[in-house]
């Protein structure tokens, strides 16, 4: 059991826990009767998939993936090890001289995906409450198996 | 209702079941080799790229930034079109006939920011923070080469500069600040500074959204940072539509399309 | 200027919608021109496309012009198996946006920009995901025609349209949050996003390519498409959401999105995972067959039992892409199936076109929306009638039409794969046709009252003409339906060339992907 714990818990608890969270997401999609419930687990569902691309950047130890341009830190870096020129100490030290080592920095690139991804379910939801609002006029109710009821029940039109 | 129940817990428990059989041969957590991180044989890494090498190409302390909106500004675009898409698509689906065309009808007498007195905590304390928000999105807009923050960070702050006007007095108010026409118009503006500037870099012989080769334009000593402030310019782009687009988004969904009422 | 045009086909519709936008809110008649002129613009760009493709090449383009390493800019690609596939796309948009000249005029006539604008963006989607050659900018415009194909869905005034656009976008948004995941785990094992760049990483590191979170990737993305393509079991949305929509949206949406969505799984199966590693166990694509067996027959007797026009040919689409996707995973040797089957991509577009404008046409000025309204109505549209039965011809598989030539292909391939039971479903699904429309033939040309009611029918007739928009000139619709229908038969004698640049293409490709 500690094995099982260690060994394949612990190194993917993150993937672990966006699997839980989706399936709730999936489950309030299907399950659900009212249609708003239904939308709050797409959005759960949604939220759990960037759960899991901003997980895959993670680095040990790392910091966030913004560089500090005035060269502060090589700044104070130098001045301890007695530098000479105020020119190697100025904000252009990044240039050809010192690339910042990738392992301390997380990964920009799935930050980057899901500020789209983000976007898009801001407004796939936008839509998909305005259709809601929509029903809601035409039908008086947002159960959907009431819905179903009128419709089967006297739709003349259609 | 019992069979949406065994039907749902059947869908879930395979489809965790076909995730979770994945995962173990994932890499760990926080693992600094693994192949999103580093690079695999036969290719090189694409985000070590990234780190190592996009402060020299666009002179862009904010990593993400700088991916977001020149390595992959393409995508971006498009993220842009879909939020301008949600906005035509939620009047389309609510717009009610005739809602637009007729005149507002004044109801009770000017509203809270226009004169009206029967709401002064909410309405002063609104009326007090909405140049505050305005300054700060603003800053985010322009600050997001530095810090956390970018067009679309911004545009949202600004929109809400918007909505705070609309809740804290009445939607009449806030439109009349930023009408139906005026918004879908700004936000048609602001797509058009992003393709704008892309074709731009196509009329001076380089590909879609190059923005190197507008450097005699911009005046710049050097294709990085002819980079660097094209993309502020589209990050303005961006701002402009995603303000107009969630502010209209609230508009059309809390007065149900009429643009009358509001909550 | 030939180099340029990958970004030329994603940008005019772009601008089009924007100019709409801004200039067609104060004047409604400066909408259709400008979609009009957009759209023409691409259709010229995709031929020349092909033109350039068939000389020299493929074309690769680099936004942003970061070329090296790839995977760090965004690759878009025009090759010999999406080229064809842009000029039907151009060539579906631009008659449906003449059939589509003030059909949204009558009661909605607010909406005119913000539909113009719409159709506009979702061109834009449907280029963009066929010229895509990066797996998260797939995912983007694949969002970017999903939302505007959801508002042009919800538009309509129907009570079960508003239900059943609700039903797609929950449906809609799952298949796509799965595609996502599928791109999240193959980006997790191999760090890059360039559709190319994946495949040689698999090629180069077998141990990648046969672990089992690439192959849960691949199930996962498939899933997703499938949601997309109304394959079945996942095609619940499909026969509500378009059969309640406006005459103009379903036109629209019915031939190109299920299609498109076929082509990204063959693009996805071929290009980044290679044909070997997919056919690689033959139980799997056993079992896609069958799927689509059943996809078939079920499609098919569904139609049998509606009685509404437009729910008839939904049912029929969802057989159509049983057919497609069979094809697709027969894995017989010279690969026939997957030639069929991208030549029914073709096919099918035009098939659908023909029929849906003819049911819209239907529609609008005879209201006729069930089977039986549809008495008597082949002497009163005479070109209605001879673009309705062309496309009806071509469901069955008749020659000359293309549905002849897809069919003939498609069983070709599944002969040579042993795939018997996908043979007869085929066969059986072409007789089921040939009574279903057999049957409205005659409904339609004979009528089904007695023969001393026919006078006092035709006044009824002529009257509810004249209550129906009076003021549309009836040859926007009727000249659509028959180039329409033109092209369904040109697409059949000249189906040769048309296979020999998808032969070509697949060798080019399956050559390059080395079964490993």
């Amino acid at each position: 059991m500690a094995e099982f714990f260690e060994q394949t818990l612990q190194p993917h608890f993150n993937f672990w826990i966006y699997v839980i969270l989706m399936m709730i997401g999936l489950w309030a999609l299907i399950a659900k009767n009212n249609l708003i419930k239904k939308l709050i687990g797409m959005s759960i569902f949604q939220t759990a998939i960037i759960l899991f691309y901003v997980s895959l950047g993670v680095k040990e130890d790392a910091t966030i993936p913004i560089l500090d341009p005035y060269g502060q830190a090589e700044h104070a870096a130098a001045e301890a090890e007695g530098a000479e020129t105020e020119g190697e100490k100025k904000r252009d030290s990044y240039i050809g001289k010192k690339s910042p080592d990738p392992d301390t920095m997380a990964n920009p690139l799935p930050h980057v995906l899901m500020l789209t991804a983000i976007v898009v379910g801001v407004a796939t939801l936008g839509v998909a409450l305005s259709i809601a609002q929509m029903i809601f006029k035409e039908f008086g109710s947002l159960e959907e198996d009431e819905i179903l009821e009128i419709v089967k029940g006297g739709s003349v039109d259609d | 209702m019992r069979l949406p129940n065994m039907f749902a817990i059947i869908a879930v428990v395979i489809t965790g079941g076909i995730l979770l059989y994945g995962v173990s041969d994932f890499p760990s957590f926080g693992d600094p080799k693994s192949p999103a991180n580093a690079a695999v044989p036969g290719s090189e890494s694409v985000s070590q790229y990234f780190i190592t090498k996009s402060y020299k190409d666009t002179k862009v302390p904010n990593l993400v930034t700088s991916v977001l909106a020149d390595y992959r500004g393409y995508d971006t675009m498009f993220e842009t079109v879909v939020i301008f898409a949600a906005g035509m698509a939620i009047f389309a689906i609510l717009g009610s006939v005739g809602g637009g065309s007729q005149p507002r009808v004044q109801e009770e007498g000017p509203s809270f920011v226009d004169g009206d007195h029967s709401r002064i905590i909410v309405g002063t304390t609104c009326r007090l923070l909405v140049p505050v928000i305005q300054v700060f999105a603003l800053y985010v807009i322009g600050h997001g080469h530095y810090s956390p923050g970018g067009g679309f960070q911004g545009g949202v702050i600004l929109a809400a500069s918007f909505i705070i006007i609309a809740l804290s007095s009445d939607l009449d108010a806030a439109l009349r600040r930023l009408s139906e026409v005026n918004y879908l118009r700004l936000a048609c503006v602001g797509i058009l500074i992003y393709a704008g500037f892309g074709v731009l870099c196509q009329v001076l012989e380089s590909n879609f959204l190059d923005y190197g080769v507008l450097q005699p334009i911009l005046l710049t000593d050097g294709p990085e940072m002819a980079r660097s402030h094209s993309m502020l310019g589209v990050e303005i782009g961006v701002a402009f539509t995603v303000t107009a687009i969630m502010f209209a988004i609230y508009a059309n969904l809390s007065s149900r399309g009429t643009l009358r009422d509001g909550l | 200027m030939t180099d340029q045009i990958p970004a030329i086909l994603v940008l005019a519709p772009l601008f089009g919608a924007m100019i709409i936008g801004l200039a067609g809110q104060k004047d409604h008649r400066a909408c259709f021109p400008v979609a009009l002129v957009s759209l023409l613009v691409t259709l010229f760009a995709s031929i020349g496309a092909i033109f350039t493709v068939i000389e020299s090449g493929p074309i690769d383009y680099f936004m942003g012009g970061w070329e090296k390493p790839l995977g760090i800019g965004i690759h878009l690609r025009i090759d010999s198996l999406n080229v064809i596939l842009l000029v039907a796309i151009a060539i579906v948009a631009v008659l449906v946006a003449i059939f589509s000249i003030r059909r949204i005029g009558d009661k909605n006539a607010e909406k005119t920009p913000h539909f113009y604008s719409l159709y506009l963006l979702l061109c834009v989607g449907l280029f963009g995901i066929t010229i895509a050659g990066d797996a998260f900018n797939l995912f983007v415009l694949v969002e970017v025609s999903s939302l505007t194909s959801y508002g042009l869905i919800a538009m309509g005034s129907s009570r079960r349209g508003t239900l059943a656009a609700f039903n797609y976008v929950l449906m809609g948004t799952v298949g796509a949050s799965f595609y996502l995941l599928g791109v999240g785990y193959l980006y997790l094992m191999t760090g890059s996003l360039n559709m190319q760049e994946i495949h040689s990483i698999f090629v180069a590191n077998p141990d990648i390519a046969s672990s089992k979170a690439v192959a849960i990737s691949f199930i996962l993305i498939l899933i997703g498409i499938w949601i997309k393509m109304a394959f079945f079991p996942l095609y619940g949305w499909l026969p509500n959401a378009y059969s309640y929509c406006p005459s103009s949206s379903a036109c629209i949406l019915a031939p190109l999105m299920t299609k498109i969505s076929v082509y990204v799984m063959i693009r996805v199966m071929i290009s980044v995972f290679g044909l070997g590693w997919v056919f690689a166990s033959p139980g799997y694509s056993n079992l896609v067959v069958w799927l689509a067996v059943i996809a078939i027959l079920a499609g098919s007797m569904l139609a049998l039992a509606q009685r509404e026009i437009k729910k008839m040919l939904c049912y029929l689409i969802v057989a159509e892409v049983g057919y497609m996707v069979g094809g697709a995973w027969l894995a017989d040797e010279q690969l026939w199936g997957l030639t069929g089957s991208l030549y029914h991509i073709l096919a099918d577009a035009a098939m659908t076109l023909c029929l849906f404008l003819a049911a819209g046409i239907f529609a609008k000025r005879f209201n006729a929306i069930e089977i039986d309204d549809l008495e008597g109505l082949f002497k009163k549209a005479p070109w209605t009638a001879a673009g309705f039965v062309v496309g009806a011809l071509a469901m069955i598989g008749v020659p000359p039409t293309c549905g002849f030539f897809s069919k003939f292909y498609l069983i070709r391939g599944g002969i040579e794969a042993n795939h018997w039971e996908y043979v007869i479903a085929l066969l059986i699904s072409s007789l089921v046709n040939a009574v279903l429309f057999f049957r409205i033939f005659e409904i339609a040309f004979f009528g089904v009252k007695p023969p001393e009611g026919h006078g006092h029918h035709e006044e009824e007739e002529a009257e509810l003409k004249e209550e129906h928009h009076p003021e549309i000139p009836n040859w926007t619709g009727t000249s659509s339906l028959l180039v329409a229908s033109a092209f369904v038969i040109l697409l059949g004698i000249f189906n040769g060339k048309v296979v020999e640049l998808i032969r070509v293409a697949l060798e080019d490709l399956t050559v390059v992907a080395q079964r490993f």
